[in-house]
């Protein structure tokens, strides 16, 4: 009876471990749907920017490595089950070092991880900031809806809020989709910097490769930029309170040459939110150079 | 053995009731209630997990009235498990019964500090319990991070009682770990040298240690959250100048040797049960014990890791990236010397030796996402999602409380005198190992796909991949049942345990004594050769 249970074990360890790789092997690609998870996706979401396209690279390698590691200690494990079994081995050996074997099972794990830290490291400083924001935005996470301001464009900010699953139009993602997205001119590098006023959120928009938290207090800077006009959907990724589930982020990027047309009609429509002294000095120039005063005068408000 | 016996009789002046298990300072009395009380945190713990699975198995709000209430259930949940189930039953439970057996020590250094360290677990207990059900719950997850924990966002006694249960079950822990430092320090028999010390009892220092060092910063923290909360002091509230930050390194400062609290006994079961079940001594004995030494040094200064999203510093990110690495490799060393022990022995499939088994290989696959989730530059799109939930449950769900299935059917002889049915923990295994796997293996996929933790509901498209995790969650939870149901048999009907039911390769001093062993373990102290 122990012997037949542990040839179906030695089965069923090997079974699970093929069903992993196959369905891990999932985990390396991506879906092509972009900006928005699918039912049954196992790897990522299909990359909208270049962040997210430099981490899928990078994930892709990390992903082969763990599977071979993964596989390399299954496939000793069943090795050992199944060779050194009371049945084919019924006298223990009793060698307890190698000190060659020992050195190895070191020093090789430090060359490996040493292979996974450089592009890492690499990546993390890509990641951080850019040098060269077309824009920038302010980011707020609030008890349950984001704010999101334009300090180079007068200065104009607005909510965005969920569609509650009874006011959803046809097409509109539930729990994903809000009445007014941020959006952004495709293949602009943006700046995001997000500050906090209640307790603390994160913006984390999986598809464009960006997460920061949303902090009371402080102010964060990182960037983004979506490559092709979409939507490209987020959750609040700090749990932040009873709704916590229901405060998405759609980002809308539109083609640059029509946004400077949606600025226009956002300074009509939230006219109310700019401050007087921004208005004509930025009102011209859409992408205006960065000015510090505009990033700096939501943010000390 | 025989005289043994007679001794157990004749000198053994076995207290009644009351004075046994209320007044106890006998270290296995103690260990047996730490780990009764654990099988019951256990059984809320689980019950809330199957409440959560309910909630999640198909989109939209089921069960839970509001976030709050699902808030409130999800950090009841994690902080019972870790403080209440996990740290009681390996620590506690275990550490309790087989230290001071394996060194040859007649008890614990101080055995009144011990029945305070179990007894203050109690009313900490009822305070995190009682906190589900006064006013809107504790529902800032079991990290409890400022501003969220903070009076403004989580009024009423239920955060204040959550609090006070933390600084009642960190006071246990503290005053364990200095008797069990003590202890190991200063009871081993003669001849037991610390390079003798069965991986155990090293697993068991180092954890000991660990606690002792990172377990007052946590009590630190949240006494300054209470007085944030209740006294008006603003050490985390940034409009009077304190920071939300400063709790998260404090936190994650005694959060992240925690971890490793969690899951070293583990290690030092599995070791015992690969050795004995392959009946070859443990291969590398020495680079196991130093690779817990290191994991227990590596750990206390790789805490940021868990915020990365906080705003730090670029290099500092990279800082902390590095050091989370290097702790791959004393745990790729004592993974790879647990198969080389296995190498060449003669190896019996007993329950624990499948759950030892089920641990290496379940731990590889926890590990290898750690390695994931230690790059800040993929963290990016996976921190805190269900990515980060499917690993943590690997290393701990899967890692820490496989070890402790494996050490009770290791033990349970040796604690009870019965032998548990071999059939039933062998179907024991098999449905939590398929159960959990079932679980936790498509959040994965989930975190992958970008879906947050802490949601009662989700976007449309996770909903298949949630629906798998519940039916495997419900297997999960009726193995756990099973298993109550192999110790009714285990205790009812069990077979009668030798002193020695594991053979030649069984050779620490607990198997030397007889099953179980007197109220009084030693009446002189063995001599280690």
């Amino acid at each position: 009876m122990g012997m037949r249970l542990v040839k179906n074990g030695l089965g069923a360890l090997a079974a699970l471990a093929m069903t992993w790789a196959i369905m891990g092997a999932g985990m390396a690609s991506e879906t092509t749907t972009l900006g928005v998870p699918v039912p049954w996706g196992t790897g990522l979401q299909a990359s909208g920017g270049p962040i997210k396209t430099a981490i899928h690279d990078f994930n892709e390698m990390v992903f082969w490595i763990i599977v071979a590691i993964t596989i390399f200690v299954g496939v000793l494990l069943a090795w050992v089950m199944f060779r050194y079994s009371a049945k084919r081995n019924p006298v223990a050996s009793q060698t307890s070092h190698h000190t060659g074997l020992e050195i190895a099972w070191t020093v090789i794990p430090v060359l490996i991880l040493i292979v996974i830290a450089i592009p890492s490291f690499r990546l993390i400083y890509y990641q951080d900031r850019t040098q060269e924001a077309d824009m920038t935005i302010n980011v707020q996470g609030r008890q349950w809806y984001w704010n999101y301001a334009y300090p180079d464009h007068g200065g104009f900010n607005f909510d965005s809020r969920p569609i509650p699953t009874e006011d959803l139009k046809p097409g509109q993602l539930r729990n994903l989709a809000v009445d007014e997205p941020l959006v952004v001119p495709a293949g602009r590098n943006i700046r995001v910097i997000s500050t906090g006023v209640d307790v603390i959120h994160s913006f984390f928009v999986p598809s464009l490769g960006v997460q920061r938290y949303s902090i009371p207090g402080r102010s964060i800077e990182t960037w983004f930029r979506a490559d092709s006009p979409g939507s490209y959907f987020g959750q609040c990724n700090q749990i932040c309170g009873t709704n916590h589930w229901f405060m998405p982020i759609e980002v809308r990027a539109i083609p640059a040459a029509e946004f400077d047309a949606w600025v226009a009609s956002a300074r009509t429509r939230f006219a109310a939110t700019m401050p007087a002294s921004a208005t004509p000095a930025v009102a011209a120039v859409a992408e205006a150079p960065i000015s510090l005063a505009a990033i700096a005068a939501p943010l000390a408000r | 053995m025989a005289t043994a016996h007679a001794h157990d009789d004749h000198h053994d002046h076995a207290p009644g009731f009351v004075s046994r298990w209320l007044y106890s300072t006998n270290h296995k009395d103690i260990g047996t209630l730490y780990i009764l009380f654990s099988l019951f945190a256990g059984i809320i713990g689980i019950g809330i997990s199957l409440l959560m699975r309910i909630e999640l198995q198909q989109p939209g709000m089921q069960i839970f009235a509001d976030g709050q209430s699902w808030n409130a259930m999800v950090s009841a949940h994690g902080l019972i498990m870790v403080f209440f189930v996990i740290m009681p039953a390996l620590i506690g439970g275990f550490g309790n019964w087989f230290v001071p057996i394996m060194i040859g020590a007649p008890d614990m250094a101080f055995p009144r500090l011990n029945n305070i360290s179990f007894w203050l677990l109690v009313p900490a207990f009822l305070l995190l319990g009682g906190s589900m059900f006064v006013g809107q719950g504790a529902g800032a997850g079991w990290t409890i991070y400022p501003p969220l924990s903070d009076s403004q966002y989580q009024p009423g006694m239920s955060m204040d009682m959550a609090l006070f249960a933390l600084h009642l079950a960190g006071a246990s822990s503290i005053l364990g770990a200095a008797n069990f430092i003590t202890t190991i320090l200063n009871m081993r028999a003669p001849g037991m040298t610390l390079h003798k010390m069965p991986l155990f009892v090293w697993s068991m220092l180092v954890t000991a240690f660990l606690l002792l060092l990172a377990v007052p910063v946590l009590g630190g923290a949240i006494t300054m959250l209470i007085t944030d909360r209740n006294f008006g002091t603003a050490f985390f509230r940034p409009e009077g100048g304190g920071d939300p930050v400063l709790f998260q390194h404090l936190f994650w400062f005694f959060g992240h040797p925690e971890v490793y609290i969690m899951i070293l006994p583990a290690f030092g079961i599995v070791s015992h049960v690969v050795s004995t079940f392959s009946k070859k001594p443990v291969f590398g004995y020495l680079g196991m014990a130093y690779a817990m030494v290191a994991i227990g040094v590596v750990g206390f200064v790789v805490w940021a890791h868990h915020m990365y999203q906080s705003g730090m510093d670029v290099d500092t990110r990279a800082y902390f990236m590095a050091a989370t690495m290097v702790i791959a490799v004393p745990t790729g060393v004592k993974i790879f010397s647990w198969i080389a022990t296995m190498w060449g022995g003669s190896m019996r499939y007993d329950t624990p030796m499948l759950f030892a088994i089920g641990f290496i290989f379940l731990f590889t696959v926890g590990g290898v996402t750690g390695v994931v989730l230690a790059n800040a530059s993929i963290t990016q799109i996976l921190h805190n999602t269900y990515y980060v939930v499917a690993h943590f449950h690997y290393v701990l769900s899967l890692g820490a409380v496989f070890g402790i299935y494996c050490g009770i059917y290791y033990w349970i002889g040796k604690m009870s005198g019965r032998q548990y049915p071999e059939m039933l923990g062998k179907i024991h295994f098999w449905m939590t190992f398929i159960g959990v796997n079932l679980t936790f293996f498509p959040m994965h996929f989930l975190g992958n796909q970008g879906m947050p933790r802490r949601y009662p509901d989700y976007a449309d498209a996770h909903a298949g991949w949630n629906l798998i995790a519940s039916l495997g969650a419900y297997l999960s939870i009726a193995s756990f049942v099973f298993f109550f149901f192999v110790m009714w048999v285990t205790f009812r009907r069990g077979a009668v345990a030798a002193a020695n039911p594991w053979g030649e390769g069984a050779t620490t001093l607990e198997w030397q004594v007889p099953s179980p062993p007197a109220f009084h373990t030693f009446e002189e102290l063995p001599r280690i050769r």
